[in-house]
């Protein structure tokens, strides 16, 4: 019987995302001693490596085979650990994720930074931890003291039953070195006696190689418990110049048979760790727009992606599967012979139906709902880089990490986040010495947050560094030309000159930040998820950046008004309030704009009949009634003829079979089968303003071809 | 009205229909509607179903061939007036209107599209040699839209283009 693989590759691509995140996350954590960590860094590495031999994914399995080994050695106490070796292995995951990924999509991918982590990684591997001297060939004589094992392999007799071939074993035996083998048939029965199932030989193997013994036992690894083995290092007795040359060779193209000649040239020229570092530095930042690139293919391929979910959540929700099939139950007997004194166990049976729906909604949703520790958990690997690369000492707070959050709002709100903390890291935190002389602790913090707020939740990245200097923005903004030199704006004004595109009020630019590209875009990212920022800064304290949005993107809270025949849904968040038309506040100005005063605030009211063209008996602006709604910092009255009822509604997207519509965000169906609308406040502010720059624009170029008719 | 049954009810006169499961599986089956008094076909597999006329939620600032939106099962089904499109005949709705639901498979995706026409007439039977181009006199009709045509009796059908039709051409809001 042969088994589809292919089906399997799936979940081994999710599990080894996962294995690289908490290599990640771990190597962050690891600390000098810390057995368990590295146990379970090793543990991650080891079933992605295996993952990737049986899917035939031979190049993650090369470099992962390296990366594990050098765990290894740090496992068994063999080696330090240093913040030199957990920089590697930081940037091997980066490598083993490019590799997963591009055996994933089928790829290339971004040989160079593969081939130059492998070549360093190998670099570490022949560094000897014992040796105090940094020079290779002293090591590979430490190393070639002992060239081989002997092995002794006696399986029991059940071992071919588990699925283990001794074949393989033999193979991958083979692949490391030169292996002589003899096997043992004493144990083998008459021929009458033998089950053809069972293994009745064991083997007796010669090994020449300079792997480590732990290598060698790990390709026993699942056979270890069906089997006696025993390994005897065999010692080199010739230990000669001559043997060096013979096995140094052999090495190479074991462990890193991608390298090309000219790479091992480079691995040689970089022996010192300066050139290393600098050369790191150079390499990455020619490869930015190739992994940026790679984000961004993988971001649109994990938005199909399979989610998991709490056997609770599931628990509950067949549980309350299991109560609305009892109601029903109670509904259809009840009606099978009903009369008019029955309508009281009606009424409490319907009150019933709508709690059960009313939660099993809730709870359908909560399996959307994912912890945002899922968006946090890449910014401890964010964080030590940027300190590396600033050369500041920060680190990361993550408080509410629990927080739930709906998956598609979490995909897309990772990258204003990054951006956020990038700032943060780079414009917000001063350097050492500054946090000094200001009496502040040396280490700057950086801390994310997050937790609910009546229906939204709420995002922090807050930071204890320099602040905004609003004087500063200002002056930036001036010489922009973004505002006049005279201007006087409130506070929160000032901070929202941050959003404006190109802004950017960094002395220099840095390749972390200071393009003034950027935080437009978070804000208009956020914003398209319906939610808003708030900034908060102290000049030296530090400032806050307060991120609002809605839980969900698939419900929404909607006001339901009438417009002529037709309903539409009015997003509950937009709305500022509803009122009757008092007369006397209608103000015409200016033409034929009409606003409204609303306390301090002239409204401009805008009739909904007229922006979609509808027909409406309602056409007298004191008889309708006025939504008084806002959308970036704008305010408008949107004229309408009903306020009818409030209610949660699910949105149903209009591109799927058609194409998007000015003005309405989306449709959903209401209560009694039918479509209705749900008005887009931003785009139909943005409708309305298009309208009457056009009506102005004609009315302009109608009195020009009145004065040339004239002239005439 | 079911189309199932109507398939049932092709008359034994053909080779095709001697084959009996040929039928069901052959690509060359066509449903033939009115529009005004002309007969016209699409691909019979493009149709999801055929539902009596119902007055749809009204997409602002939409093309008046464009009648709105209904909820068809939980999927919003746009629906377009065929007979304002094409500018053929009248565009009344009376019991007999029909709208026939068309779903087009593309590469990528797919898109669910509701026709309104007068009436649903027949299932025919049609070899592709059989199809002939249409004249290039044009009509109401854009040439996109049309396949090709094919002789049914003393009648002459038009064989629409489904893919094209399901092109929502793109539309400016107009003031």
């Amino acid at each position: 019987m042969t088994v589809d693989l292919s089906q399997f590759i799936p979940s081994f691509l999710e599990e080894s995302f996962e294995g690289l995140e908490l290599m990640e996350s771990e190597l962050l954590n690891l600390k000098e001693g810390d057995n368990e960590t590295i146990h379970s860094i090793f543990r991650a590495a080891h079933s992605i490596k295996g993952g990737a031999g049986t899917f035939g994914f031979d190049k993650v399995t090369e470099f992962t085979h390296l990366v594990e080994t050098l765990l290894d050695e740090m496992r068994d106490g063999r080696r330090e650990i240093t913040s030199k070796d957990t920089e590697i292995l930081l940037e091997s995951v980066d490598c083993m994720r490019l590799l997963i990924e591009a055996a994933r999509d089928d790829d290339n991918y971004d040989h160079d930074k593969v081939e130059q982590t492998t070549s360093r990684l190998a670099e570490t591997l022949g560094d000897e931890p014992s040796s105090d001297s940094d020079n290779q060939s002293e090591n590979i004589v430490a190393a070639s003291n002992v060239c081989g094992y002997t092995i002794n392999f006696i399986p029991e007799h059940s071992l071919a039953k588990t699925g283990n071939d001794p074949l393989f074993i033999f193979n991958a035996l083979a692949e490391l070195g030169q292996l002589t083998l003899s096997a043992d048939c004493n144990d083998l029965p008459a021929l009458v006696d033998i089950d053809p199932q069972e293994l009745y030989l064991s083997w007796q193997l010669t090994l020449y190689t300079d792997v480590g013994e732990a290598e060698i036992r790990e390709i026993f690894e699942w056979v270890e418990d069906e089997c006696l083995l025993e390994l005897v290092p065999i010692a080199d007795t010739s230990n000669t110049s001559q043997d060096i040359e013979v096995l140094a060779p052999e090495e190479e193209p074991q462990s890193q048979s991608t390298t090309t000649n000219q790479e091992q040239l480079a691995s040689t020229q970089n022996a010192s760790s300066a050139i290393a570092g600098a050369k790191e530095s150079t390499a990455e930042d020619t490869n930015i727009p190739a992994t940026a690139k790679d984000k961004d293919k993988a971001k649109a391929k994990a938005d199909v992606g399979s989610i998991r979910v709490g056997v609770d959540k599931i628990d509950n929700l067949i549980n309350l599967v299991g109560e609305l099939v009892i109601t029903q139950s109670m509904l259809s007997e009840l009606g099978n012979d009903f009369d008019m004194d029955k309508v009281d166990r009606l009424t409490s049976g319907l009150e019933q139906l709508l709690q059960n729906t009313k939660e099993l909604q809730e709870s359908v949703m909560r399996i959307r709902m994912l912890p945002i520790s899922f968006a946090f958990n890449r910014f401890p690997r964010l964080v030590h880089d940027l300190a590396i690369k600033t050369g500041k000492k920060m680190e990361l707070v993550i408080k509410g990490e629990q927080t739930e959050l709906d998956k598609t709002v979490m995909e897309q709100i990772g990258d204003p986040l990054v951006h956020l903390v990038r700032n943060a890291a780079d414009h917000g935190i001063e350097s050492c010495e500054v946090r000094l002389a200001k009496g502040k602790p040396e280490k700057g913090t950086i801390s994310l947050d997050a937790y609910h707020q009546g229906g939204n939740i709420v995002i922090e990245v807050k930071d204890d560094g320099a602040g905004i200097d609003r004087q500063v923005v200002l002056d930036k903004a001036v010489e922009k030309g973004l505002i006049e030199a005279d201007a006087i704006l409130t506070e929160s004004q000032v901070y929202d000159l941050l959003f404006e595109p190109g802004f950017s009020t960094a002395a220099e630019v840095t390749d972390i930040s200071g393009r003034g590209v950027g935080m437009d875009v978070v804000k208009r990212n956020i914003q398209s998820l319906g939610g808003r920022i708030q900034v908060e800064s102290t000049l030296g304290k530090g400032s806050c950046f307060r991120v609002h949005l809605p839980l969900t993107l698939a419900i929404l809270d909607g006001q339901l008004v009438k417009v002529g025949s037709e309903t539409y849904i009015i997003p509950l968040i937009a709305i500022v309030e509803s009122l009757q038309i008092d007369n006397k506040l209608i103000n015409r100005v200016s033409g034929d704009m009409v606003l409204y005063r609303l306390r301090d605030d002239n409204v401009p009211i805008l009739p909904i009949y007229q922006l979609f063209n509808l027909a409406t008996k309602c056409t007298e602006i004191d008889k309708a009634l006025l939504v008084v709604v806002e959308a970036d910092g704008q305010k408008i009255g949107l004229m309408v003829d009903d306020l009818l009822a409030q209610q949660q509604v699910v949105i149903k997207s209009l591109k799927d079979n058609y194409q998007q519509v000015a003005g309405i965000s989306g449709a959903t169906i209401l209560g009694d089968g039918s479509v209705a609308m749900i008005l887009d406040i931003p785009g139909i502010i943005h409708m309305a303003l298009a309208q009457a720059q056009h009506a102005q624009r004609e009315k302009t170029d109608g009195n020009a071809s009145v004065t040339a008719e004239v002239c005439l | 009205m079911n189309i199932q049954a109507m398939a049932q009810d092709i008359p034994v006169e053909g080779e095709h229909t001697m084959e009996g499961v040929d039928f069901i599986t052959s690509g060359d089956q066509y449903l033939t509607f009115l529009l005004a008094q002309e007969q016209y076909a699409v691909d019979i597999l493009c149709v999801e179903e055929i539902r009596s006329w119902e007055q749809p939620t009204k997409i602002p600032n939409a093309p008046s061939y464009i009648k709105g939106v209904i909820n068809m099962r939980g999927i919003i089904v746009p629906i377009v007036d065929l007979r304002l499109k094409f500018s053929i005949g009248e565009a009344s709705y009376l019991d007999t209107t029909v709208v026939i639901v068309l779903t087009y498979q593309s590469d990528n995706n797919s898109r669910t599209i509701g026709f309104v026409v007068d009436a649903v007439s027949d299932v025919l039977n049609v070899d592709n040699a059989d199809i002939k181009p249409a004249p290039a006199f044009g009509g109401c009709v854009g040439p996109q839209y049309i396949e090709g045509l094919i002789n049914s009796e003393n009648k002459v059908v038009t064989i629409l283009n489904v893919a094209h039709l399901q092109k929502v051409e793109p539309h400016r809001l107009h003031s």
